[in-house]
């Protein structure tokens, strides 16, 4: 859910591995970010929607990835999938890190480009490379 | 009583305007700062500017001591996210304003149980003026059970039955008929379902479809 850079970047290299990937997003035109090869489903709506993730094959789903910009959207989103629709593998993107340390308490794996980026710029000014 | 707001809209500002009638100890957090600032004059200064849906902000505004947290922007999603973080640092009762009346079902999920949703209590307001077969709900009760109000046409299966010979799905109940006279009885062997009799009966969410089809038969919708 969300086909910015990065939910097409992983969209791209999940294709590219053979597994079976829907890219949705609320806006036809960011399918532009997938790859002419990508070979997956895209479909337009709001992962916010429980009709929209269940057309989106949400019951069948072994993982799912939310990386919109909203950290609540993704929130939302992705207990709607691990809840509603039991999909048991949830990584949910969180910028405010105070708040994905909160969710990581609350069932989901989230990640932090925030406090990742900040180690990994910390890394690089100290010497020893990317984190 | 110390009651936390969140989202400082028409919701949350006229709920903090009465719940100050009744001397409690309130604070409502909005987002916008000219409009916090408009409701802060409104509210004898109990209105903080940030975003309730950022843990600093919520502890600033003393949430380890709150005993209730009202979550009530127009945003289901922030709503959540309060909801979310007011429970993880142990405020006892947090209630939720659902917009879109489908997201409850996340919320009971996630054991949320008090959410209040203004289009499902329009829309049983509207409901309950069609003199036609349908459900309407009533209220949302614990553990995800509902009360919904059933009247009886001439086309219900159940009609000449007793409350006994209906195939109600799991963990339903007639609790109480209200005949087309208006007097209430309580549901007995000897009683006969009748058209214009008006079920009141609880359910759970998920079995809403099942009731329906028992109660109502196959065709739903109002078929005038």
């Amino acid at each position: 859910m969300g086909c910015g850079r990065t939910g097409a970047a992983i969209a791209a290299s999940l294709d590219g591995d053979g597994h079976q990937v829907t890219m949705l997003d609320i806006n036809a035109g960011q399918f532009r970010r997938l790859p002419d090869a990508f070979g997956g489903l895209k479909a337009v709506g709001n992962g916010m929607d429980a009709d929209v993730l269940e057309r989106a094959g949400a019951s069948e789903a072994d993982a799912f990835v939310a990386v919109t910009q909203g950290d609540n959207r993704n929130y939302f989103a992705s207990q709607l999938a691990h809840e509603v629709f039991g999909v048991k593998n949830v990584v949910c993107r969180v910028k405010d890190p105070e708040r994905g340390e909160i969710f990581g308490h609350l069932g989901l794996q989230t990640y932090s480009p925030t406090s990742a980026g900040a180690e990994a710029i910390l890394g690089m000014l100290s010497g020893s490379g990317p984190a | 009583m110390y009651v936390i707001i969140g989202g400082g809209g028409k919701v949350g500002y006229y709920l903090a305007r009465e719940l100050l009638e009744g001397d409690h100890e309130i604070l409502v957090i909005e987002r916008s700062a000219p409009r916090a600032a408009e409701i802060n004059d409104l509210l004898e200064g109990t209105v903080l500017q940030g975003d309730a849906c950022e843990a600093a902000v919520l502890d600033g505004a003393g949430i380890a001591r709150a005993d209730l947290v009202a979550a009530v922007t127009g945003d289901d999603e922030d709503n959540l996210v309060i909801c979310e973080i007011a429970r993880y640092r142990g405020v006892p009762r947090v209630l939720a304003r659902v917009n879109n009346p489908t997201n409850a079902l996340l919320f009971q999920k996630r054991g949320i149980e008090t959410t209040v949703s203004a289009t499902e209590a329009i829309l049983a307001q509207i409901e309950q003026e069609l003199p036609v077969t349908s459900m309407v709900p009533v209220m949302q009760l614990h553990q995800g059970l509902e009360l919904v109000e059933v009247r009886l046409s001439e086309t219900s299966p159940v009609v000449g039955r007793t409350p006994r010979e209906v195939l109600l799905p799991p963990e339903s109940l007639i609790a109480l008929i209200v005949d087309s006279g208006g007097v209430p009885r309580v549901p007995g062997a000897d009683t006969t379902l009748t058209v214009g009799d008006a079920l009141v009966v609880v359910t759970r969410a998920e079995s809403k479809g099942m009731l329906q089809e028992a109660l109502i038969g196959g065709a739903h919708g109002f078929d005038t």
